[in-house]
């Protein structure tokens, strides 16, 4: 059933789309934002300053409301490629579903333990412990992105395996190789210096917005919740700027790795159609490039650097995405097979481009994005120099603006990734000779018992439930944030109690700063 | 070959680990209206599995995984033939977990409420989903020799997964209101407790039929000494209740649950999605199975990884041990912002 020209295969690709770029809005807030809590805690048990505490409740109670709503979003992530994409589970089964069973085992469990131990402990246990419970969390947040990029690594690079003659799948038979597969390494990196703009962007947005109101309102500069902003806004500051060239940095990497292993993506993310020795940058393009007609896309370039960046020097050809058509189709077939495991497709011929427009503008807006909120956090940084408090209301309500930029820069990065992967699902090796080689359509990946109507059900309904929660997310946070560091109960944040007996007359003052 | 039957243990084990510790915690929330008459007393409820509950819910993302893990064929046949379903089931967990989080965020009355039915509203869902859907991938579901279903979006819905519902439900309530008459003191203790006496005969019959079932179908001699021992510990919990031994009560009715999932597991192997199309279509652990290599590296990963999981898991039951009692300061607490 054709709903919209859409097929299940096309519905099932906007769910995993939406459903999956909505939980990465919570994953990278949830994994720098806890780093960075814990820093702030850790700096508390060490110096014993009041405004380290207050910080540490103050972006801590952000964290956890975030926290919830990733933990939510990602249960769907654990049971979706079974549900819409069972081939796909079938294919990838021997390599992939040990990745997922061993990020619930060895990181869900630490983190949710941890946290709850975290949230309910305040004055029940130690303060090194209750500490150390923090770090454990945070810990096992970044365990659990590494086994799940690693995962994905796999599908843009499929290394440890054979292939199986009778089933024709692969079969795992390095696990070290899967776990230290370069495209792993560097996407990880990339990923978590990426997540610590996101909370970098958000103390410094944050951060400066209260400085200014308490100015305005003639607050002292001298009382702890000042301190609690300025700190708020330096250490922000601070990690957004070498978060930003730690991002350059990995990014070069990954985009070496990507001219070796998907040479066609990158020819994508440039909208570049025919091959150049030297390789231009392309600022700018326009043309057809939603239509895929590769030659009639013109842009504005900048001489040599795309052979830098794909290969590092300034003189080397890259491929443009014309001959790599070819060459792919040459490989891996001019037509889908004639199989009913390809639906629609089977017997169609294949376009081994992405779609151009998607990987060109996704590539920019996420270096574009990025480059924003290094802007902002060096405009943040210097504001404040010396202890001054900016007042403008451009700077000051741009930067709050800005906190979305890292956000989706982060998403953008992730769509360019698994768009610029496509038609492939599993993109095959080319480390190994051709006969070796895993690959997988992304056509043949669908569950084949599940009708359109029952993808788009769940699709809408996910989607309702999804933005209904965003809006109460949104609601939530921003007004614990006007509240500022009073914990938003309407009271300031108590003091955590610290004998037994007070402890135990205290109970619900705890729970009360837990939640 | 070993290790097949390892890892058709080690999920069994995992699902029956996930409905020990969230069977408590869906039992509580599914019982909030009715054993909490007053604010204070569901408040009460919801603080004794405010701190478990998510790492209770890991069990299932876990058991999960090691379905897919192991037995990735398992895994692609079940889930898409239950396609809707598990939707409902996601539905369910999704809005009870941010519930939890989000109740605290505010302090009206009429706030503090609406997601306090959530939390019973998401339990309920989720609890009669994914008893529904282990019922039917023990019992049966309508799939072809690839295992594709066969039939429209509810065909995998059958008296069998209704029977998989009521059973986890059951089982749910009573081990929730055994938690609580362990885990809290008042008046909730005593409504809990007599909750449990009155409707824990009850609650473990669709359990006790859906084992039964099992056995009769594929069972052994061991199984079928399995499902007595399951039926024993009904009428042991029973008598403890009766007694006031709320630690001996919870113990013998977790009893109940591990004798039946044991007996249903322990019958079903080697199959692990029946066809109710045709017996040649089973799924069985041999057809489902990932190579030896990855069976033998999740075992050394698990090997290590489950032990000290489930020490610190323990330890922290061991920090929250103290009973609870709904006291006025929260009363106050509360009411100052509602």
């Amino acid at each position: 059933m054709d709903v919209l020209g859409m097929d299940t295969l096309d519905i099932a690709r906007w769910q995993f789309g939406i459903t999956t770029v909505y939980h990465f809005l919570m994953v990278p807030l949830t994994i720098g934002l806890g780093i960075l809590v814990a820093v702030m805690h850790t700096m508390w048990v060490r110096t014993d300053k009041p405004e380290w505490l207050r910080m540490t409740r103050f972006w801590g109670r952000i964290y956890l409301i975030n926290f919830v709503l990733g933990v939510a979003t990602g249960l769907v992530q654990e049971f979706q490629f079974g549900l819409a994409w069972s081939e796909y589970s079938r294919f990838v089964g021997d390599v992939f579903g040990s990745l997922l069973a061993l990020e619930a085992l060895l990181a869900f469990f630490l983190e949710s333990t941890f946290l709850g131990l975290w949230i309910f402990g305040w004055g029940r246990i130690p303060k090194k412990l209750h500490l150390a419970a923090l770090w454990a969390a945070v810990i096992g947040s970044v365990v659990s992105a590494y086994f799940i990029i690693a995962a994905n690594s796999w599908m843009q690079h499929p290394v440890g395996v054979e292939v199986d003659d009778a089933t024709g799948r692969p079969v795992q038979v390095d696990f070290l190789a899967v776990l230290t597969n370069n495209t792993a390494l560097a996407a990880f990196s990339h990923a978590i210096v990426a997540a610590l703009m996101v909370a970098g962007a958000l103390l410094v947005g944050i951060g400066l917005w209260h400085l200014r109101k308490r100015r305005l309102a003639g607050r002292s500069p001298e009382d702890v919740d000042h301190a609690v902003w300025r700190r708020s806004v330096r250490l922000g500051g601070w990690v957004s700027l070498a978060a930003f060239a730690l991002t350059a940095l990995t990014g070069d990497w990954q985009g070496k790795l990507m001219y070796e292993q998907q040479p066609l993506k990158m020819s994508s993310a440039e909208a570049l159609c025919q091959t150049e020795a030297p390789a231009s940058f392309s600022i700018f393009a326009w043309g057809k490039l939603g239509d895929n007609e590769c030659d009639d896309v013109h842009s504005i370039t900048v001489p040599y650097i795309l052979s830098y960046l794909a290969h590092g020097d300034f003189s080397t050809a890259v491929p443009g995405v014309n001959e790599l058509q070819e060459e792919y189709a040459a490989v891996y077939g001019e037509t889908y097979p004639d199989d009913p495991s390809f639906g629609d497709k089977a017997g169609e011929p294949i376009d081994y481009a992405p779609v151009l427009a998607v990987t060109y503008w996704s590539f920019r807006l996420m270096i574009g994005m990025g480059a924003v909120s290094a802007g902002v956090a060096a405009y943040a940084l210097w504001s404040t120099r010396r202890g001054r408090v900016p007042t403008s209301r451009i700077g000051v309500y741009g930067s709050l603006l800005a906190v979305g930029a890292p956000f989706v820069a982060n998403a953008a990065g992730w769509i360019f990734t698994e768009m610029g992967r496509q038609p492939f699902v599993v993109h095959p090796n080319p480390d190994v000779a051709v006969e070796d080689q895993v690959w997988f359509f992304t056509a043949q990946a669908v569950s084949p018992g599940i009708s359109a109507a029952e993808v788009w059900t769940s699709l809408i309904s996910l989607g309702l439930v999804y933005g209904a929660l965003a809006v109460v997310e949104l609601w939530l946070i921003t007004r614990f944030v006007r509240a500022g560091v009073t914990t938003g109960d309407g009271h300031p944040a108590p003091e955590p109690p610290d004998d037994d007996a007070a402890r135990n007359d205290r109970d619900d003052d705890v729970l009360q700063f837990a939640h | 070959m070993d290790l097949q039957i390892l890892w058709f243990a080690a999920v069994a084990v995992l699902w029956t680990g996930f409905l020990l510790l969230e069977g408590f915690d869906f039992g509580v929330a599914a019982l909030l209206p009715v054993l909490g008459r007053r604010t204070a007393d569901r408040h009460l409820m919801l603080r004794s599995i405010g701190p478990l509950w998510d790492g209770n819910e890991v069990w299932l993302i876990t058991a999960v995984g090691a379905v897919f893990a192991a037995f990735p064929g398992w895994y692609a046949t079940w889930l898409p033939t239950l396609y809707l379903p598990f939707v409902l089931v996601l539905f369910g967990l999704i809005i009870r977990a941010v519930a939890f989080e989000w109740r605290h965020s505010h302090h009206t009355e009429a706030w503090d409420a609406t997601w306090t039915r959530v939390i019973t509203a998401g339990s309920l869902i989720a609890a009669l989903g994914i008893g529904a859907a282990l019922g039917a991938t023990t019992l049966g579901l309508p799939i072809d020799a690839d295992g594709t279903r066969v039939g429209g979006a509810f065909s995998g819905l059958s008296w069998s997964a209704l029977l998989g519902a009521t059973a986890v439900l059951g089982f749910s309530l009573i081990h929730g209101a055994l938690f609580l008459a362990l885990k809290v003191d008042g008046d909730v203790r005593l409504r809990a407790r007599a909750f449990a006496l009155r409707w824990s005969p009850v609650a473990a019959l669709p359990l006790l039929a859906w084992a039964g079932i099992t056995h009769l179908r594929y069972g052994t001699p061991v199984t079928g000494v399995l499902w007595l021992v399951a039926a024993l510990a009904v009428v042991v919990a029973w008598a403890r209740i009766r007694l006031d031994r709320e630690g001996s009560a919870f113990a013998a009715w977790a009893v109940l649950l591990v004798a039946s999932a044991a007996t249903i597991f322990g019958a079903a192997y080697p199959v692990v999605v029946p066809s109710t199309i045709d017996v040649a279509f089973d799924v069985t652990v041999a057809d489902a199975s990932v190579s030896d290599y990855t069976l033998t590296v999740m075992t050394w990963a698990a090997g290590v990884g489950l032990p000290v999981v489930l020490g610190y898991q323990a330890w922290t039951y061991w920090v929250f041990r103290k009973r609870l009692t709904a006291e006025p300061v929260h009363e106050q607490v509360t009411g100052a912002h509602a």
